[in-house]
């Protein structure tokens, strides 16, 4: 594997302002917005080699090299896909990928200020659904002079972005590309989703939204939130492989109430690493856009809408995912054909449950790299 | 394209949605697509295929053709196709069953293990037949559930099948001559079948 691309910085762009809001699939309007990008390889006289990165609940427009300052041990969330000679070809490959409108790493979201008030929003901060958020990467693209995608490509949440972004505009993507996505969540999935949002608003530093400037956060909240997403994206296999019931820093146990295993001490790693990152509004608002998201509602009308356009897809899951597991995956590809698209579909043996789609298994990564090779010749990107 | 799949492609028409089940490189579903304007998806178990039918820009799933077809509604499409296949399935009787369950219209082509060589192969030499239609040696075959014209055409009958026309072909997989019609299940290496009901 080549070294990668190198530097890289976070761009912002102002996409909704003053005469121009956003106006939300609920109606609700968002005065103005900004959107943190960031941008990989070069874009071709014919502006047809753009791929959009949609990243997942917790991921952030940096998807591949280092910033400056940074350790380049620890680049970009995607960076094993991404870069010359990886299946995302920054060579061949213009590369995109932007925060997630109600995002915290730069995009507008319940952490900026709120026009109106001249105070952060909060919870006053309007819910949103997927097509939102695709609505505001239309945007950026108009911005950057980019009207048709030759991929839009997401892991998860950023899998259902694509979905719905290629169902809603046929004619913009040659390509959807959706690994360990779900068409819609499972009452199960619903369920961890609950007991992590009681996490967080039943944290006394919740405040109702309302702990920016109060010196305070909802810190063990938002990190046992996050604990439980954690053990929903790992598989049991690669639980026992990591941790087994080893102890943390002993033999012996030491019994008691406090952390002892090692899983334990790992997932309280996770949740106070996380806490430090990321907003638990953001959690919250991206949380119920997971579980709202249901785009096959009106299938007839999706079934008109691929019509219109000619957009292939392709279905990745993992066999030892069991938050998005494979059947979620064959739902997707069985919709999305019954809708009348060309849909490529495989499941992929991988020990990491649903975070796998973040790590560079061969099988997974030559999929999408061949793939991404028929795109590109098919749109004689290489020409 | 193997000439049988030419055969294949016109008779499941124009305008057609296809389920090519081993689906091998794609490629019949790849005319299929740009010739008859037809929709398709294949199954295919080999790695190598399924990539080949990516770079082909042929709709595909990954996976066994026997765990897949219970997965696939009925009367999904319009018809299934199966080339050159059913001797390597597990169970050739539940695999036909499925292909009506999912198609109203059914393709099967297959080799002829009652053709004159292979006979001639068994009884005189006492040795397992290879043959341009069944090139393996016994021991690394695929093919686990060879048969006769005569056996495919009994089974289709106890199943209720209604044989629409049958399409003799000679060891490149090309229509046989008038000839061979006089004995098929002696002449012929092989057949492609069109099936209703």
């Amino acid at each position: 594997m080549s070294d990668g691309i190198g530097l890289v910085e976070t761009k912002r762009v102002v996409v909704f302002e003053g005469e121009d809001p956003l106006t939300l699939e609920s109606g609700a309007v968002v005065k103005e917005v900004e959107v943190a990008y960031e941008t990989y390889g070069e874009l071709n006289e014919e502006r047809s080699n753009a791929v959009f990165i949609c990243h997942a609940l917790s991921g952030d427009a940096h998807a591949a090299g280092h910033h400056k300052g940074d350790d380049p041990q620890r680049p970009g969330w995607w960076d094993n896909l991404i870069g010359p000679g990886r299946p995302l070809d920054t060579d061949r490959f213009f590369v995109i990928c932007a925060n997630v409108l109600g995002g915290c790493k730069g995009t507008t979201g319940p952490a900026s200020i709120d026009p109106d008030t001249g105070k952060p929003y909060g919870l006053r901060f309007p819910l949103i659904q997927v097509r939102d958020l695709v609505t505001v990467h239309r945007a950026l693209l108009r911005e950057l002079g980019i009207s048709r995608l030759l991929a839009a490509i997401g892991g998860s949440l950023g899998g259902m972005q694509a979905l719905q972004w290629s169902i809603d505009h046929p004619g913009e993507i040659d390509g959807a590309l959706m690994v360990a996505a779900s068409a819609r969540l499972s009452a199960q999935n619903i369920a961890f989703s609950a007991v992590a949002r009681e996490a967080i608003m039943h944290d006394p530093d919740f405040a109702g939204g309302d702990y920016y400037g109060t010196g305070k956060r909802p810190g063990r909240g938002l990190g046992l939130a996050r604990m439980i997403g954690h053990i929903t994206y790992l598989s049991e296999e690669s639980m026992r492989e990591k941790f087994g019931r080893r102890i943390q820093d002993a033999e012996l146990p030491r019994y008691g109430f406090d952390v002892d295993f090692q899983v334990e001490s790992y997932l309280h790693y996770q949740g106070q690493s996380f806490v430090e990152r990321f907003d638990a509004n953001t959690y919250l608002y991206l949380g119920r856009v997971m579980d709202y998201f249901d785009p096959f509602s009106d299938p007839v009308k999706v079934q008109r809408q691929l019509a219109r356009g000619d957009t292939g897809f392709l279905v990745l899951s993992f066999d030892s995912d069991w938050r998005f597991s494979t059947d979620h995956a064959r739902d997707l590809a069985a919709e999305l054909r019954h809708a009348g698209a060309s849909v490529t579909f495989r499941e992929i043996s991988s020990p990491h449950g649903h975070d796998s789609f973040l790590f560079p298994t061969p099988d997974y990564h030559q999929t999408v790299a061949g793939y991404m090779d028929r795109l590109a010749s098919a749109a004689g990107v290489d020409d | 394209m193997r000439p049988d799949l030419d055969i294949v492609a016109n008779l499941v028409g124009d305008g057609q949605n296809v389920l090519d089940l081993g689906c091998g490189d794609g490629a019949l579903l790849e005319t299929l697509i740009r010739k008859h304007e037809c929709h398709g998806l294949g199954v295919e178990n080999d790695l190598d295929d399924f990539h080949a039918c990516i770079d082909r820009g042929v709709p595909v799933t990954f996976g066994d053709l026997e765990e897949e077809l219970p997965r696939t509604g009925s009367g999904s499409f319009d018809c299934s196709v199966l080339s050159l296949t059913l001797q390597a399935v597990r169970h050739p009787d539940r695999v036909l069953e499925e292909m009506r369950r999912v198609a109203p219209r059914q393709i099967v082509s297959l080799p002829n293990f009652g053709h004159w060589k292979l006979r001639a192969d068994l009884a005189v030499k006492g040795r397992m037949p290879v043959t341009s239609l069944l090139p393996y040696e016994w021991f690394d075959t695929p093919n686990i559930h060879l048969c006769t014209l005569a056996d495919f055409e009994q089974l289709t009958r106890q199943a209720g099948m209604k044989i629409e026309s049958r399409i003799l072909v000679d060891g490149e997989g090309r229509r046989a001559s008038a000839m061979t019609g006089k004995a098929a299940n002696l002449l012929a290496p092989g057949a492609v079948y069109s099936l209703e009901g």
